[in-house]
């Protein structure tokens, strides 16, 4: 079962993600992505920390919104993802591409800067 | 020992193949981040065949296979869409899927950093498709 939800705290947009990003389940992520583009968001932080599991197609979703992200000028932060998760974007390198960081706080010091 | 499930081509068939592989590698205490790649790996290439080579139509079917050896896990697909070598296949450079805003391209990527064998091949009308993961 996923669930995506969003809320607003600290004038950042927090998008949480719980369960399973599969081929699937991906497009969830995705329509919350374009959301938060349509809506105006300049500041989004990603919450993992109940995500149990992620595929390339869940990948692929922060993947293909960077560029976007780049030339729309919003930053985006990822926190909280377990050590398998952590484990499956590391093995692409994705790490050196999206910020990754550890805590809530941390996230938002990041969006802060 | 060997382990059999067959699935129809749809992607909520996914959950269910990631269950039972789990399943099996947790009963042989494989570790946990290992067992979490292995099932990452196994999710990938099924969704390629159910979305690639039988184009979700769950009447389609797959069926799948786990087999433990002294050294080695042999994971095995069996379907009757249309044939497709994961070795052939040039995966995208990560500029690449960035800069065209692609979502497809990585998974076969992972795949192919998660096992240490891939071997595809086609006989009759149908393909298999083996992934193999060796242990020192």
């Amino acid at each position: 079962m996923t669930q995506i939800t969003t809320e607003e705290k600290n004038q950042f947009h927090f998008i949480m993600i719980s369960g399973e990003i599969d081929a699937g389940s991906s497009i969830l992520l995705d329509n919350a992505f374009k959301e938060a583009v349509e809506k105006g968001k300049k500041r989004i932080a990603v919450n993992l920390s109940e995500l149990s599991y992620i595929s390339s197609a869940g990948l692929g979703v922060f993947i293909s919104h960077l560029d976007e992200f780049e030339a729309e000028k919003i930053k985006l932060v990822l926190f909280g993802a377990n050590e398998s998760v952590r484990e499956v974007f590391s093995i692409l390198g994705l790490e050196k591409l999206l910020v990754m960081v550890g805590s809530e706080e941390e996230a938002s010091n990041y969006l802060d800067e | 020992m060997s382990r059999n499930l067959t699935i129809g081509c749809s992607k909520t068939e996914l959950v269910k193949l990631r269950q039972f592989t789990s399943d099996a590698l947790e009963k042989k205490k494989v570790p946990d981040l290992q067992a979490h790649k292995l099932v990452l790996a196994v999710d990938e290439v099924c969704a390629n065949l159910i979305i690639h080579a039988n184009d979700c139509n769950p009447r389609n079917q797959i069926e799948f296979s786990i087999q433990f050896m002294p050294r080695q896990i042999i994971f095995t697909f069996r379907d009757r869409g249309v044939g497709f070598d994961i070795n052939k296949y040039d995966s995208p450079s990560m500029e690449e899927i960035v800069s065209t805003r692609r979502q497809g391209g990585l998974g076969l990527m992972l795949v192919k950093r998660i096992m240490d064998k891939i071997e595809f091949s086609s006989e009759k009308n149908h393909n298999i498709c083996r992934l193999i993961k060796s242990y020192p």
